[in-house]
This record gives C-alpha cells, structure tokens and sequence, in this order.
C-alpha cells in the first residue's frame, strides 16, 4: 500500500491542512516521505502504517515511528480520538473495505485527511470509450491484473459514501496533473470531469 | 566424544548459528570433555567468576537490601556489571543492554571463562549500531545468573555455602528492579535506551512499565510480553533434564562436588532447537553424516546435527551453573506483563512518553511475530509511539544474535532518530 500512483503533488497540500504540533497518524505512509514533511515542518508527533516491509524499515531507519501493518485490519487496535489528524494518502483505492476503513478513519482522529486518483477524470472516460481498455496513465500505471488499486472510485461515488457513512466534509479539492488544486469553485459533475485526484478533509 | 567433531563445513554452520555467536568453536573446548562432571580447574574458575567476577561489580545491602516479588528479602546482594564509552556531562546517554537466558555482562567484550567475543559485539561497540563513541552502555548480569550477579552458584554470605535452592526464585521484575538500583548508584537517573532479545526483551518491556520517567526509549527484540504455554513447555523439559540427572542432588551438587553436566547439556540440546528453523537446519546440515560414508546401525552421533547438538550441550556446562539454568527458565516463565495489569497489556504503557521500536524475525517461532504484534497492538491501544518491524531471516530466534544488516539499519535508524530528539549528536560510525 506505498501506494506509488506516480507523482505525489499532494504532499505540500496535506501539510497545510495539519495544525502544527499535533497527533498525526499516516496510513500507507510508504517510504515516509508526507510523515517527514510533516515532522520536519509542522512540528507534528507523527505515526505510520506500512504495510511492506521495505517501507516500513526505510521509515525506522529514518527516524520515523511507523509500524508495519494494514488499513484493512489493524486500525481496529488505535482507540478513539487518538490522533488529531489521519492521514490516508493514496491509498483508499488499496483498501478491501473503504467504507469499514473510512468509519475506522473518523473513529480515531478528529480530522481526517483522504486523497485518492479520481477514476472520473475525463482521460480515464476517454480510454474506456475509444480504447475500450482499463486506463493506464501516468497516476495509475498499473495494468489491470497488477494494480493494488482494487477499488477504484471517482469524486461523485466517494462525496455519496461520505454522505451515506454521516461524515461532514469540511473542505474538498479537486486536484489537476500537476497536484494543483483545481482554481475555481465548480459543481461536483465539473470537478468530478476534470479532477486527476481529490483532496478531502472530514470530520465526524 | 571426539574432539575432531567438526568439518570446516560444519565450523561455518556452527558460527552462523551458534546463541553465542563465536567465530570459531575452540577445539580445547570440545577435547576437554566437560560432561564428565568432575571437571576440577573450570569449577574453581567459575567459582571466582560467581563471588568475585572479572568485571565490575557492586555490594548492595542493608537499606539497599532487595525485597524480591515473591515477598522475600536478599540481604546482601551483588550485581556485576561491564560498561563501554563515556558518560556524557549531562547523563543522557547511557544504555542498558539487557541479556537473554544464558548471556551475560560482557555483551562487547572477551567473556573470562569462555575467551569467547562479547556475545552481541556486533552490535555493540565502536563504529556499531549502538555505537560506543557515543553511548555509554552498561550491561550488567541478570540477578540469578551466574558470572558475578547473586544467584544460586553465589556464596550464600549467612551460611559461608553455595546458595543452591535456598536462594529465592526471581522474576524478571526482579532484575530490572536490581538493576535499577545499579543505575542510582552509577547516578544514571534516566536511560537513553534500553536494548535487549528474547529474556532481554522481556526486561526492557519491564522496564517500560516499571520505570517508565527513566527509559527514553526501548528496544525489544524478538521477545514477548508473556511466556507461552509452549515455551513453558520447553523451559519444563529443560529443567527435568538438569533435575533428572542424579549428579544434580537435589542441587546440593557443589556441596557433593559433582555437576548435573549430562542434564545440563540435554537441556542446552533441546533448547538450541528452539533457537533455529527447519530451514537453517536443512540447509546448514541436511542429512548429512558426520566423518563417515554409512549410518553405523548404532547410537553414536552418525548424523552431523547429533554432533552440532552434542557439542553446543558440550560446551554450555562449561559455562553455565545448572541451578541458575532452573532458575531463569523459572523467571521467563512467570513472566506475563499483562496481568500485573489486570490482563490489559495496554494498561502496563499508558501515558508513556518512551519511544518504542518492537522487532521480531521471520523464522523465530519461538517468540513470533505474532508476539510482537500484540506488543505493538498493545502500544497502540496505549497511543504510545511504537515502530514496529519484522526482519526477513530464516535463522529462527538466534538471528537476533547474528549478522542481520537490516536489524541493524533498524537499530541505527531509531536510535539516530531517538538521539535526535534527546539532543545526542548522531552517530558517525555507520552499520556494520
């Protein structure tokens, strides 16, 4: 779940999202890139989950506090509110049950972070349609048989779950090739056309 | 038994995967023929090494008298230590490397009886991941051992005798409690670190729930925070094998002036086992025969794995007293953090402001990874700050002894990080 979806133009926008100085809990926090930043910059008292073994010692051999282990089952072991911000970065498509995931999410942090590639973009629609092949681009370079991302979900299908699971959308971006937030406000259908990824931070 | 045992085959295996971790076995060792029972000069040898040890040792007593677990008092006491580097002018940064079942002070130095390197000079030293440039590290002998700490090979002072059985049964809370007391003494009021495997572990865990204001950070490696029924079941066998043997006199044998060696050694064989994998051992020895073309049709040691066994058996009764084998079999047993705590481990690490890094090995069944997992589950519950990692090895529970790369980027990479925010300088010395 390093969730290795090409460039990660996120990172500095997550940042910003994190009051300094607080608990931060980051799933699938790979190599410990995002979990540095944050440590580094914003001062948090950072954790990790990884669920390779390579990333997870990268990140120890770092000086990061990251354990090994799976959004799909180990979240249950953090108690509630444990951290003021959770953090899951690329990695929702990864998970066998978003929805469990995202409840567990909401469950231990007051805020939550989520970003994930946006299967409605237009590129994607586009090589459904003429190609009639699985998209592969440059945020999703996986072929269909190899890809991690098992549960893919565009900007519309993930506000409905947040909607369905009572979870308050406190801000949300839509994010362009580049990792830039989209510059306009626009209605969910526009974001949703032109949104490479997505950017969410929650609360219960 | 022959002392040409070994092929230059079978040395490589033997180093690869012997608990203490030597280069080479000495053939001395294995000619002086020490399951005899009698063996005069190691006796006395040992003997000085109980009451008056090579290394550095310090006389408790009086208002230091220590009130043990099971209720009892030892009055006096000793506890022998060895330490390394230099205590930094504002004390912080010591680290107490604690040692497993049959280890000892001199984790990076030449152990008196054996000669043998110090039993984890791999990862302790100069240059090493726990660099001695930079910490000061103490380890000093667990209470009921035998190379200087009181245990149950020590003059028991009221009688002028050896303690035998009369000496109360420790725990592990026991020997982290004991060398609490050494660190007042030394005037260490907070560890950088605490580092240790398998028993070593168990004590750093006890550390952490003990004395959690003087432990920076803690290291436990391939450990559990209770014994499992298995284990138990191993250490049993164990002490049968030592209690069976009718040199062991109801462990008056220093009193009779004879050695349970042959218990001792089964003991040692069947625990070394425990310490390997199928694996390691299938690849290290197969079926292979040792220095013969045929099975004999007889008993002898026709199977190179018979002879790897005899001679780790061999060479452990030369070092080892085998009441204090009961008696830290013992201590491992009682172990069960948890139910100090109402059976919530959590409970043991709640507010804890240590840094913990958990770390177990792919092959160690006997302290798997699912052990550690429940540490580390634990740690969370408790919303400690926990890294957590498995090291791929199929060299089973003994590779947390042994030449493992990533264990040791592991071990550098927390404590840089530790030392980082305790305002150490990092190390400059690199992995090894």
């Amino acid at each position: 779940m390093s969730g290795k979806n090409g460039v990660r133009g996120d990172h500095r926008l997550v940042a910003d999202l994190v009051a300094p100085g607080s608990r931060v809990l980051d799933i699938g926090c790979g190599d410990g890139e995002l979990l540095d930043l944050l440590v580094r910059d914003n001062k948090v008292d950072g954790r990790g989950i990884e669920i390779s073994q390579a990333g997870v010692n990268a990140c120890v051999a770092r000086g990061l506090s990251v354990v090994q282990g799976d959004a799909d089952s180990d979240l249950a072991d953090y108690p509630d509110d444990a951290f003021d911000f959770v953090i899951l970065s690329q990695t929702l498509q990864a998970t066998r049950a978003p929805r469990v995931v995202l409840d567990q999410l909401l469950r231990i942090g007051s805020n939550v972070i989520v970003s994930f590639p946006n299967f409605g973009v237009w590129r994607n629609r586009l090589q459904l349609m003429f190609l009639g092949r699985m998209p592969v681009t440059d945020y999703l370079p996986y072929s269909w048989y190899d890809t991690p991302n098992i549960h893919f979900c565009t900007i519309r299908d993930f506000v409905s779950m947040c909607e369905e699971t009572n979870a308050h959308m406190v801000k949300a971006m839509a994010l362009n090739a580049r990792g830039e937030p989209v510059g306009f406000t626009a209605p969910w259908w526009v974001w949703n056309l032109i949104g490479e990824q997505a950017l969410f931070l929650l609360k219960r | 038994m022959p002392a040409s045992l070994w092929t230059d085959e079978q040395k490589d295996g033997r180093s690869a995967m012997t608990q203490e971790t030597s280069p080479e076995p000495a053939p001395t060792h294995a000619a002086k023929g020490a399951t005899s029972g009698t063996a005069a000069n190691v006796s006395t040898d040992r003997r000085s090494e109980m009451d008056a040890p090579s290394s550095q040792v310090r006389a408790f007593g009086g208002d230091t008298a220590l009130r043990l677990d099971s209720g009892a008092l030892l009055d006096p006491w000793q506890i022998a230590y060895e330490t390394y580097g230099t205590l930094n002018a504002d004390r912080s940064n010591a680290v107490l490397i604690c040692h497993a079942l049959t280890g000892d002070q001199y984790v990076a130095s030449s152990n008196p009886i054996t000669s043998k390197p110090g039993w984890w000079s791999m990862l302790v030293g100069p240059g090493r991941p726990v660099d001695t440039n930079l910490y000061y590290v103490i380890c000093a002998n667990v209470l009921g051992g035998c190379l200087g700490t009181t245990g149950p090979a020590s003059t028991n002072p009221a009688t002028g005798k050896r303690w035998g059985l009369d000496l109360p049964l420790v725990t592990i809370k026991d020997m982290v409690h004991a060398q609490a007391v050494l660190l007042d003494h030394l005037g260490i009021e907070s560890l950088f670190a605490v580092v240790g495997g398998s028993m070593g572990g168990m004590q750093v865990l006890q550390w952490a729930s003990s004395y959690p204001e003087r432990v920076f950070a803690a290291l436990p490696i391939a450990t559990a925070a209770r014994h499992s029924s298995q284990n138990i079941a191993f250490h049993e066998v164990g002490r049968q094998a030592v209690m069976a043997d009718p040199n062991w006199c109801g462990g008056r044998y220093f009193d009779k002036g004879v050695r349970p060696s042959k218990g001792l050694a089964v003991a040692r064989m069947a625990a070394h086992i425990t310490y390997l994998s199928d694996p390691a051992l299938h690849r290290k020895f197969g079926r292979n025969l040792q220095d013969r073309e045929a099975v004999t049709f007889g008993f002898d040691a026709d199977f190179q794995i018979e002879s790897y066994l005899r001679h780790q058996g061999m060479t452990f009764v030369d070092r080892f007293d085998p009441n204090a084998y009961l008696y830290l079999t013992r201590a491992m047993d009682y172990f069960d953090l948890g139910a100090d705590f109402g059976g919530t481990l959590a409970r043991a690490f709640l507010h804890s402001a240590t840094r913990f890094c958990v770390m177990s090995f792919t092959s160690d069944w006997l302290f798997p990874t699912s052990e550690s997992k429940a540490i580390v589950r634990a740690l969370n519950a408790a919303a400690a700050n926990v890294s957590f990692v498995e090291v791929e090895s199929d060299r089973g529970h003994d590779a947390f002894l042994l030449d493992e790369p990533e264990m040791f980027r592991t071990v550098v990479g927390f404590l840089t990080g530790a030392a980082h925010a305790r305002g150490i300088a990092p190390p400059t010395g690199g992995a090894a």
